[in-house]
């Protein structure tokens, strides 16, 4: 049976098939949830399809978000950009911006694909698509980059977590990062190895992050976050595309995760009474309420 | 833990912004709005915990109230749901229950009413990720997700009704995945719950409720195939 439980089983499986990460992540969901390739590719075809359009709607027609702290921001990185100032570079404004405007979608009630949160749902869809754009990838080419994103994730909900009431930021946007890093890897034709490498340093990076949604909304600062967990996991994926070791397997970086967010303290993980929503302006601008 | 699919991890497909809060919340009222079975014409919510403190910033009451008439999580037409439940003469009532701690902290309890009179009752968690669970039907406390087909039958707690309703489900050549029994106290009221991998046809229904001691029968279908 085509399963694995952790990351190393995954690279034998990798190596032992010579197949990449996305075509082992549709072995086993084929065999353990008696489907079809035709099935799961049409499905995830579906993801994408809403990944999109949750990425392009607001940048055209923004629209305030139900709690009133966001709205508007992916089309300000969009216009900056086209005036030539970009400071970063198309992929990179672009990751950025994408993100944003999913976040947008989904405090105004809009369509999006949790990925793997809805907090955490626009680090995937700013890492793809941009590489898309910049790269000229078809849509059937971006295909593979999911199957792999999903099974970093997968790796992190069974053996970790994926929710910020339990693990913090770490566990939703830092998650979503190694998914995505590892996704870029296998789209820019890096190794299996490479993959989950790029998924660990992601990781490493916002190691101890927290989830402190002001007001209890999923707004700020979780769309903000995601831009981070975008621009993060393109950064990973070009140092280990360059060559740059990661000396902690990715397996252990999930621990080390988990063991750090078990830690946390509870007003650092998603109850809305600490860090940035408890900061003194914040708690001024919700007296207003708007719950 | 049970198996995790790709679909699990970049899903659920949603309308924002909360898995637990919105998702959540709809995935619930839409088992409120399969097991009634026929259209609403009044609901009542009642909100506890996260969901009574912060409800209105996560559209939770649309989600709510969408869920109950049909909708499901990628339903575009959830932010709608007030002028939707106007239009089909659905009546609402939300009330905020601050007071109880003693219950997980996405919980509702809904009080469903369909147009003939028939009524539900339940309460469901949204237990993170969009994923649920309902542990109370009209006052009995029970435990099932919805994920998979489910089959819910009330019954008086008798002898012999797990074999009135497994030989019902093995001649149509059924396989069940689990199956629960609930009961307040022997020989009252009791709810047997089963869980199926595949499509259950709709007319075992009527051959569960052959047997005097059955109540009801409801018939969750999820999946299609």
């Amino acid at each position: 049976m085509m399963n694995f439980k952790n990351g190393i089983e995954l690279l034998r499986l990798c190596q032992a098939n010579q197949l990449p990460i996305s075509e082992i992540m549709k072995i086993r969901e084929c065999a353990l949830a008696e489907t079809t390739e035709s099935e799961l590719i049409t499905r995830m075809k579906k993801v994408l399809e809403i990944m999109k359009h949750s990425a392009k709607t607001p940048i055209a027609h923004p629209h305030p978000s139900i709690g009133g702290l966001i709205g508007g921001e992916a089309q300000l990185v969009n216009e900056h950009r086209l005036t030539g100032k970009s400071l970063c570079g198309p992929l990179f404004s672009k990751a950025i911006c994408y993100s944003l405007a999913v976040l947008e979608s989904n405090s105004s009630m809009g369509l999006i694909v949790a990925a793997p949160t809805a907090g955490s749902s626009g680090v995937v869809p700013g890492v793809v698509l941009s590489l898309q754009e910049e790269y000229d990838l078809s849509d059937d080419a971006l295909l593979p980059a999911l199957f792999n994103a999903s099974a970093i994730g997968y790796l992190a909900m069974r053996n970790a977590t994926v929710s910020g009431a339990v693990g913090g930021c770490q566990a939703e946007v830092g998650i979503a990062s190694a998914m995505a890093a590892s996704a870029a890897v296998e789209i820019m034709g890096g190794t299996p190895k490479q993959c989950l490498d790029s998924a660990s340093i992601a990781l490493m990076n916002l190691l101890g992050l927290v989830c402190d949604p002001v007001g209890g909304l999923v707004e700020c600062p979780c769309q903000i976050r995601n831009t981070i967990g975008a621009t993060n996991a393109l950064t990973a994926a070009e140092l280990v595309l360059s060559g740059v070791k990661q000396m902690i397997p990715f397996d252990e970086m999930l621990e080390t995760m988990y063991n750090i967010g078990r830690r946390m303290a509870p007003e650092f993980r998603e109850t809305a009474k600490g860090g940035c929503a408890a900061a003194p302006s914040v708690c001024a601008a919700c007296a207003t309420p708007i719950l | 833990m049970g198996f995790i699919s790709i679909f699990d991890v970049l899903g659920p497909n949603m309308v924002g912004p909360s898995s637990s809060h919105t998702a959540g919340a709809c995935s619930i009222a839409l088992l409120a709005h399969k097991m009634l079975d026929e259209p609403p014409s009044q609901v009542e919510y009642t909100l506890y915990g996260s969901f009574a403190r912060t409800y209105r910033g996560h559209g939770t009451d649309r989600a709510l109230l969408a869920g109950v008439m049909g909708c499901s999580t990628d339903d575009i037409r959830i932010p709608h749901a007030y002028e939707m439940a106007q239009a089909q003469n659905l009546t609402w009532k939300f009330i905020c229950n601050e007071t109880e701690t003693e219950i997980h902290p996405n919980t509702v309890d809904i009080y469903l009413t369909g147009i003939s009179g028939k009524s539900i009752s339940l309460r469901g968690e949204s237990i993170g990720g969009g994923k649920i669970r309902i542990v109370r039907i009209n006052e009995i406390e029970v435990d099932f997700s919805g994920e998979d087909n489910t089959l819910i039958v009330v019954h008086r707690d008798c002898i012999g009704m797990a074999a009135h309703i497994t030989s019902c489900l093995s001649q149509r050549n059924i396989n069940i995945a689990f199956m629960k029994l609930f009961r307040e106290n022997k020989g009252d009221r009791a709810y047997s719950i089963v869980e199926f991998d595949n499509n259950v046809p709709e007319d075992i229904k009527e051959k569960i409720l052959e047997k005097e001691d059955v109540e009801k029968v409801m018939l969750i279908q999820v999946r299609e195939g």
